[in-house]
């Protein structure tokens, strides 16, 4: 069954204001056009849980979208701080919960198995588990050493865009695969964005790609070019110029405002945001085709 | 023409240098953004062409074919031995004990080596909110060896740090031990001075020199009395084919070496 739906139609069907949201990707495939319409709809009090919160989620805090954040590395990759998340910390307008990495992609792992916990090996240090009640040791009941344990996470609502999907949401997706998988069996909905909408026939031309079954997929957009500034591997490149003004933007409230008001808020869709872009933009972020060898599944 | 040696380097050449040359042939090293990333890719192009780079977004024998500028750069998969899920690279890779080196960073390092990376000041009411963790608290339990490259000032080395992000050796080499941890700890500090190494106790004391520095400026840029090795070597001067390759062909742009 299609569910082919607008990224608009899409976010105001399955969100709720108090939802807990985790828009998938490391570094890859970060759904910004999906982040952007979230903000367009005046969701309020979220908790935003992402590994690396990245600037969507900077973006989303700055809008009043979030109550809380949750996260593992909190910073502007390769830049230096996310601003506005590290202010309303400091401040103290903001709750948070954090773990390290492991810790975080161990709790959607759980949830996605449907687990209540999984452990993991002690670190030596302990201060992030004191800090953090949700992390707890527990003895080896084989009579091991006591294991660090993390309970499940299961969102409200997965985001998560792909390089390609058919209608029905059966979706490939290569290069940096972070955690995409795990957030979106985990959650109790997933919205799909894609860079492409291909026939089902070219997804069954290669099963093994396949890392989002349709099953656990309830909407399915076609959102070309969704990830600006992040990037989607092979089809345009991470614009790292605008990570670093995002640093100097997210310098003052003004400037925030009113890059919110340009690029969110007076803006209907990412094809408008692409547009706006301009054409420098999108051609200083296009990427040489480099092809893997196909395989040979077999005619059975 | 004078040689590159004899022409000035910066803090972070020597630093970056000095890493690389802390690496071994066959080694797989996870491998941080900016400074390790340009160690690892020098040591691959001179002493150690067998080097394996994973990254902690999940990329395998990464062979980047420019400056990578984040932790997930497409150029890290292109042309990459494999990439597999976060959760596969914490599991499979680090904690079943498939990595040897891990490079560390920090806004603090103590004593004992051990690491903040997450906040100055109380947690609740933090004065500054640096990042967190990331991988790096896993990477310091788990990789065989860590090494860690920062620049040598003292508000970077306290006595104490005000959160342990990431383990050194605690509060004594005996307390990791007794935790039986499977990596060995941290086993060099390289900084803009020197190198420090653990000693019995887990105790980071000086036991390298850069040319042209002394131990006294390493004591005075450093929160705790730095003690000493019995003797203080000096580190080999860089060489033309070093810089050569750190400038013209790993960040001809100098993004990381100034």
């Amino acid at each position: 069954m299609t569910k082919l739906t607008s990224l608009s139609d899409a976010i105001s069907t399955h969100i709720e204001d108090g939802d807990l949201i985790y828009a998938a990707g490391f570094t890859h495939l970060i759904p910004f056009a999906a982040g952007h319409e979230i903000i367009r709809q005046n969701f309020r009090n979220l908790v935003l849980a992402r590994a690396t919160p990245d600037l969507i989620y900077d973006q989303m805090v700055a809008a009043g979208c979030a109550r809380k954040v949750i996260w593992s590395y909190m910073g502007n990759p390769g830049v230096g701080s996310l601003r506005i998340i590290r202010g309303a910390v400091e401040r103290g307008d903001l709750e948070w919960e954090e773990y390290s990495h492991y810790g975080m992609i161990t709790r959607l792992q759980a949830g996605a198995s449907g687990l209540p916990f999984l452990p993991m090996n002690q670190v030596g240090v302990q201060d992030l588990e004191q800090v953090n009640p949700l992390i707890k040791r527990i003895p080896d009941p084989y009579g091991g050493k006591d294991v660090i344990v993390v309970p499940a996470l299961n969102p409200d609502v997965a985001i998560v865009h792909v390089q390609r999907a058919d209608e029905n949401g059966n979706a490939h997706l290569w290069g940096i695969i972070g955690e995409q998988k795990e957030a979106a069996f985990a959650a109790k909905k997933v919205i799909l964005t894609a860079e492409e909408i291909v026939d089902e026939s070219v997804i069954r031309s290669d099963p093994n790609r396949t890392i989002i079954p349709d099953i656990i997929v309830d909407a399915v957009c076609h959102v070309p070019f969704a990830c600006h500034p992040s990037y989607a591997q092979g089809y345009y490149d991470r614009d790292n110029e605008f990570y670093l003004e995002w640093d100097k933007v997210s310098a003052s409230a003004d400037a925030v405002n009113a890059w919110l008001e340009k690029w969110v808020f007076r803006i209907n869709d990412r094809s408008e945001y692409e547009r706006n872009l301009g054409e420098a933009t999108i051609n200083r972020l296009k990427v040489k085709p480099l092809m893997s060898k196909s395989i040979n599944y077999g005619d059975y | 023409m004078k040689p590159l040696s004899e022409l000035n380097y910066s803090p972070a050449e020597l630093m970056i240098i000095n890493a690389s040359r802390l690496l071994r042939d066959g080694d797989v090293v996870f491998v941080g953004v900016g400074q390790p990333n340009l160690a690892c890719n020098l040591a691959k192009r001179t002493h150690a062409p067998n080097l394996v780079m994973i990254y902690e977004a999940g990329v395998i024998g990464a062979e980047p074919g420019r400056l990578p500028l984040s932790i997930g750069d497409p150029t890290l998969v292109s042309g990459a031995l494999s990439v597999v899920s976060m959760y596969d690279i914490f599991t499979n890779y680090l904690q079943r004990g498939n990595v040897d080196v891990g490079f560390m960073g920090g806004a603090q390092i103590d004593k004992y080596g051990n690491i903040n990376a997450t906040v100055i000041g109380d947690y609740a009411h933090p004065k500054v909110r640096l990042p967190g963790s990331g991988g790096s608290q896993e990477i310091a339990a788990w990789a065989s060896r860590c090494y860690i490259m920062a620049p040598h000032q003292k508000r970077r080395f306290p006595q104490k740090v005000d959160f342990m992000t990431s383990a050194g050796f605690l509060n004594g080499r005996k307390e990791r031990t007794d935790i039986e941890m499977r990596g060995e700890g941290i086993l060099a500090v390289v900084t803009d001075i020197g190198i420090l190494e653990p000693d019995k106790s887990g105790e980071m004391i000086l036991t390298q020199l850069h040319p042209g520095k002394t131990y006294q400026d390493a004591k005075d840029n450093t929160g705790w009395k730095l003690k000493s090795s019995e003797k203080v070597s000096s580190t080999n001067q860089l060489t033309d084919k070093e810089l050569d390759i750190l400038r013209r062909e790993l960040d001809p742009t100098g993004t990381y070496l100034n």
